[in-house]
Order: C-alpha cells, then sequence, then structure tokens
C-alpha cells in the first residue's frame, strides 16, 4: 500500500491523485502533498510512483496492510524512482529501449511452464503431464 | 459544484483497452465521443497493470484456419468460427494503428513484435490516440446509472464526478459499456474497480448476460501481493515443514490450481523459483518491472528465498460471462446499448474456456473496435434524442424500495468474496454449496434493495456493493442451473458433460434472478421456416 509522499521531494503537482485509478488520494486544501484520505482503496499498483514526475513517492510491498517505514531509509536504500527507472518511463518518442526485451516474455513464461512439466514427467513416469498447449 | 450536463452522439463507458479502443472506433468514424471511467485512463482496470498478448495470426487462411480449429476445441460448443475470424482479423489490421504512440520494438528476430505489449504503455498510448481523435475523456467520472427513453432504448448514464464532487449527466444517441468484469474483489492485481458496474447497469436498462456460471479461475501470487505471473511457471511448491509438494504443471490447467488449493486450505504454501529459466533472471526487470518490487521492497530474494504463494480470484476477468450480445456489432438485448471486452460475454470466441490472455485481449480490442464503430453508426442514422424524456434506471444502493436505513456494505461484500472465491466452494461446486450462496445473497440483496441510500461520494461505494452482490447472484444461479462440468465451470456433483450442455446460459433479474438456455440460432431459423 502506498506509505508516504515525501513532502520534500513532491512539487504539489497533483499528478497522482488523477492517476490512482482508486481515489486513494485527495488534493490537499492548502496545496502541497497530497493526502492519502482512503488507505483501504489502495491496491498496490505502484502506478502513481510511475506518473510521479518527482519520483516522490513510495508504495509499501504488502497490499494487506498499511505499512510503517523509515524514510530516510528508504530514501537511501534506492526504491525512488524504480518503477520509472525500469519503465524507461519517459524516453523519447521513437526510442525503442524501454521495450526491447519485451518479446521474450512469452517464450520465457512458456520455458518455465515446459521446466515444469518436464520435472512432473520425470518424477511420475512419462505419461504424467500433458504437452504444452498454450499460446 | 453545478452538476455537469453534456450531449453526444455515443458515450463510452469504462476506462481500460476496450473502452479506449470503442472510444477510438467511434471517433474515428466521426462521432462525437465522451468517454467516463470511474479511474483514470492509463492506469484504470487490468490491462493497465498486465502485459496483454493479443491473439495475433497472420492473413494466412491456412494459419487462421488452424488456430480458429484449435480454438473451437476448446470450447465446448459455445464459440462460434466467425467470431473468432473477426477477432483474429480485426486485431491484425488495428493494433499496429497505435505505432505513433506505443514504441513496438523487435521480435528477436528482427520484426516488429506487435503482438504483446506491456500495460502501463499501451493505455497510455491508447489515452493519447483518443485524445488525438478528440475523445472528450472524463476521468474519475464513475457512472452510477443509465437512463433510457420510454420506448426503452438507452438514453445515456449519470453519475459522480470524484474529483470536482459533483454529479453529471450526460445524454447520448448510443452508449457503450467497457466496464470490465468482475474479479470480486478478490485483489488480483487491477481489479479494485472491476466490481461488475457495467452487469448491474446494463441489467437495469434490461440487458441479459450469458456464461455468469464460468467465472471459477485464479492466479498465482506472492501471498502479499497480487502480480504478473511470469516468473513462477517453474515454481516448485512447499508446505510449512519444508516438504516438498506434488503439484501438476501450470500446463494441466485446472489440475494445478485444484491441487495448489488442497494444499493452501491444510495450511500455507511456499513457492521456490530456483529452477526458472537462467535466461529470465537478468531480464525480467526490463520486461515486468512490477513485478519485481514487491520482492524487493520485502527483502525477499525472489529467485533464491522461498515465499508464501495464495491464489487470487481472476472472477469474470480472465473468465467469460458478461452481458450478452446478440448481434457482430456487439449490440446487447437493449437497443442504443453495446458491450465490449470483459463486460461482454466472451464466450463467442472461447466458449466455456478462460482462453488465457491472448484471445481475451484481441476480444476486448476487436468487441470494441465493433461497438464503437456501431454506436457511432447508430448515432448517425437515428440522431440525438435529448429532447426526449429520460429516465433513470438506478434503483440498487440509489433509490430503496422501503424506508432508507443503514445497511452493512462491508459484509455484503465480505459475503460476496466469501461465496465467489474461497478455495472450498469455488472448486467443488455442488447443488447444496450454490443453494446455500443463492440463498444468502438473495438475502443480502433483498436488505440493500430495500434499505440502501446513499449522497455524494458514498454512491460510488454503494454501487459497487450493489454489483457485486448482483454478479455474484447470476453468477452462483447459473452455477446451480448448470448442472454439469463443462470448462471452467465445475461441478463436483456433475463431473461429466451433459449431452444437451452445448448451449449457452442466460441469465438477469435483479429482484428476482431467472435463467434460461439460449435457443442455437440455427434452431432459430428452423423454426422461423417451420411457421
Amino acid at each position: 500500500m502506498i506509505a508516504l509522499i515525501f513532502a520534500d521531494l513532491c512539487d504539489g503537482c497533483e499528478a497522482c491523485v488523477t492517476a490512482c485509478p482508486t481515489h486513494v488520494l485527495d488534493a490537499a486544501p492548502g496545496g502541497g502533498p497530497p493526502v492519502i484520505a482512503r488507505l483501504d482503496q489502495c491496491q498496490t499498483c505502484f502506478l502513481c510512483e510511475l506518473y510521479c514526475p518527482q519520483d516522490a513517492i513510495f508504495v509499501g510491498p504488502d497490499q494487506t496492510q498499511p505499512e510503517t517505514i523509515d524514510p530516510a531509509t528508504i530514501k537511501a536504500s534506492g526504491p525512488l524512482g524504480q518503477m520509472r527507472r525500469d519503465h524507461i518511463w519517459d524516453a523519447e518518442p521513437g526510442d525503442l529501449a524501454p521495450l526491447r526485451e519485451y518479446w521474450r516474455l512469452g517464450p520465457l513464461l512458456m520455458g518455465g511452464a515446459q521446466i515444469a512439466a518436464e520435472r512432473y514427467a520425470s518424477r511420475h513416469g512419462s505419461g504424467g503431464a500433458n504437452g504444452p498447449d498454450k499460446e | 459544484m453545478n452538476r455537469l450536463e453534456l450531449d453526444t452522439d455515443v458515450l463510452v463507458v469504462g476506462g481500460g483497452m476496450a473502452a479506449a479502443w470503442a472510444a477510438i472506433a467511434a471517433a474515428r468514424d466521426g462521432a462525437e465521443v465522451v468517454l467516463v471511467d470511474k479511474g483514470f485512463v492509463g492506469t484504470s482496470g487490468v490491462t493497465a497493470n498486465a502485459g496483454p498478448g493479443h491473439w495475433w495470426v497472420p492473413p494466412d487462411p491456412k494459419l487462421r484456419e488452424a488456430a480458429i480449429e484449435k480454438r473451437l476445441q476448446s470450447a465446448f460448443g459455445l464459440a462460434e468460427a466467425a467470431w473468432a475470424e473477426r477477432v483474429i482479423d480485426t486485431t491484425w489490421r488495428t493494433l499496429p494503428q497505435l505505432a505513433a504512440y506505443y514504441p513496438f520494438s523487435l521480435d528477436g528476430a528482427g520484426k516488429t513484435y506487435y503482438a504483446g505489449v506491456r500495460g502501463p504503455e499501451y493505455m497510455r498510448a491508447l489515452r493519447w490516440y483518443a485524445i488525438d481523435l478528440g475523445v472528450r475523456v472524463l476521468d474519475h467520472h464513475p457512472a452510477l446509472e443509465l437512463l433510457t427513453h420510454r420506448d426503452g432504448s438507452v438514453a445515456g448514464a449519470s453519475g459522480y464526478a470524484r474529483l470536482e464532487r459533483r454529479a453529471w449527466t450526460i445524454r447520448s444517441a448510443a452508449t457503450v459499456l467497457a466496464t470490465g468484469g468482475c474479479a470480486f474483489r478478490s485483489g488480483l492485481i487491477g481489479s479494485h474497480t472491476n466490481t461488475g458496474d457495467g452487469h448491474l447497469m446494463g441489467a437495469e436498462a434490461g440487458s441479459e448476460l450469458s456464461g455468469m456460471e464460468f467465472s471459477t479461475i485464479y492466479t498465482l501470487s506472492p501471498a502479499w501481493c497480487s502480480t504478473r505471473t511470469l516468473p513462477y511457471t517453474a515454481a516448485r511448491f512447499f508446505d510449512a515443514e519444508g516438504a516438498e509438494l506434488d503439484i501438476p504443471p501450470p500446463m494441466s490447467d485446472r489440475a494445478h490450481f485444484v491441487e495448489l488449493a488442497k494444499a493452501m486450505l491444510a495450511g500455507p504454501v511456499f513457492a521456490d523459483l530456483s529452477e526458472a529459466p537462467e535466461a529470465l533472471k537478468p531480464v525480467l526487470r526490463r520486461i515486468q518491472p512490477a513485478t519485481i518490487a514487491p520482492f524487493e521492497r520485502r527483502g525477499v530474494r525472489l529467485f533464491e528465498d522461498r515465499f508464501e504463494v495464495k491464489l487470487f480470484g481472476e472472477g469474470t476477468i480472465r473468465g467469460t460471462g458478461g452481458l450478452r450480445v446478440i448481434d457482430d456489432e456487439c449490440q446487447t438485448t437493449v437497443r442504443g446499448l453495446f458491450a465490449a471486452g470483459d463486460a461482454a460475454t466472451r464466450e463467442l470466441v472461447v466458449g466455456a474456456s478462460s482462453g488465457g490472455g491472448s484471445p481475451n485481449s484481441a476480444w476486448a480490442l476487436t468487441s470494441g473496435q465493433l461497438g464503437g464503430a456501431a454506436a457511432a453508426r447508430l448515432a448517425r442514422s437515428q440522431g440525438r434524442r435529448a429532447g426526449d424524456a429520460a429516465y433513470s434506471q438506478g434503483r440498487t444502493g440509489l433509490r430503496p424500495t422501503a424506508a432508507p436505513a443503514s445497511v452493512d456494505q462491508r459484509g455484503a461484500v465480505e459475503a460476496v468474496k466469501d461465496e465467489m472465491l474461497a478455495y472450498d466452494k469455488a472448486f467443488w461446486r455442488t447443488r447444496a454449496s450454490l443453494e446455500a450462496a443463492d440463498a444468502r445473497l438473495n438475502g443480502i440483496w433483498s436488505e440493500l434493495a430495500s434499505h440502501g441510500q446513499s449522497k455524494g461520494l458514498d454512491q460510488v461505494a454503494a454501487r459497487e456493493t450493489a454489483a457485486l452482490v448482483a454478479t455474484a447472484r447470476w453468477s452462483i444461479r447459473a452455477a446451480l442451473t448448470r448442472t454439469e462440468t463443462r470448462g471452467l465451470h465445475v461441478r463436483a456433483d456433475a463431473p461429466d458433460l451433459a449431452p444437451d450442455g452445448g448451449r449457452r446460459l442466460l441469465v438477469g433479474g435483479l429482484e428476482k434472478v431467472w435463467t434460461r438456455f439460449e435457443t442455437p440460432a440455427h434452431q432459430t431459423v428452423q423454426a422461423e421456416v417451420a411457421l
């Protein structure tokens, strides 16, 4: 769940208030960092981080309960902005870098499934598993 | 603040990929289009968190025939070859149109890779494309109810703008419901907003649903956070004592999940990913960044440490049911109302099976394109009717039938989760378990309908609760009526296919739920000829 919007990093643009698909955030009445108003609606999708140009938001990993965090540790350990960096979210149009490896998703997914199928078959004799049938 | 009132050709309700493709199609046809979404077009719904692969078959008749044949083999008699062909062809022609907005890269063999796209970038591209075509996108404008004309046709919708905190009414010549499926608040990533809102609004206006019994399907994730599943397909599983569990592989489909569910009913289950493909380990971050964050931030080494897993229900998202579509333009049984994506039944393409990701994405794209274009055509041919009277159709949660009183919404949602998601009930449905669920949900519905009332922002949650309960009732009643096992629908007390079960099962009704097996089209034609 979203844990903190760092007041010293936030510039009050409210992009996260708009981007949050589940209406977790309210704009602060006097400007500044938005207020986490409906934490129970947070689904831990990390998309507010992706849409925060200031890398000011930290979403905790647990979707089942609120978490207490140490802001100084979070700042020092590197997760702020990680989602945007990993996605290469701000790449220029025409830059193919963000999705260069993306075609490998399907083959790697099937590769893992194949490993599981062969392992199961070897434990149960050759008739133990169905062959691959998925696209 | 003053009420927002608009008048348009086409209104699209929803904000995922089907809604965006519908708005794009209608705008490209020259219609004035307003799209209202409960959340934000770009992050809303299950596509935004996913990596949708689209059914991708080149226009070679032999290849397409083979792909369709294979699909029909797993459809258990409920799909149609013509729909499969339409979906493959529309997807092939349409997806590359997004090239100006989405950075399609290469496929490893030097060709452009179109079929698979990453959710956040895909939805951002669809948003940009729609806006460039002139679509008026209204984020955080959840629809609460449909409006109808005196003749029963749909006249638009009303809702509540939750950031501006004001009511809205939009009159439209044609309306597309693309509000997604319903995951019954399972916690599945991206599905918090997928509460069956469109199912409820459609049914209130007179729409029928189909295939709601095909709603039992799960996905594996760490127990603390639902993610995409790419790293888990080679997983080994262990119980709390460290003994390895004998779980059939993912390719075995139901057996994989049944054995996992059995083990989870007995105690916590842990996954070990050390045997995942070596090639995956260095590249996962480049493919699915959001899958890594829940591990890194918890201090769990994804491919080294054992971690607890559970199953997150996908309901009608990867299940197949939804609003019934009666023609090849995705019209529902109500004039002026179209359905697209997971809000519509996907049986037409995948029948009683899930279909996995790729036919589902292709269906969402295609039904959006077809429904959006048809809505634009209807608007052009009949014109707007903003001067005609329009009647509000929303009931439960908005307008109680008896004295308003406080109702237990949280308890209602918990009951839905229990009846629709609990492993023991969902994997081993019986007449007795379904009748108990039916009675329990009918009681809750009666309470909500009699006394539930809401104002302002609270209307959104009240309607979500009503939609969850309604959708669960249709799913349970359909499961009760289909006394056989077919595809995703498994009855522990009726484990075989019934000889006459190869028909789609329709369901609907609010105060009283009804079911009816569809008469196959060719039988209808014969009956007419006989007359």
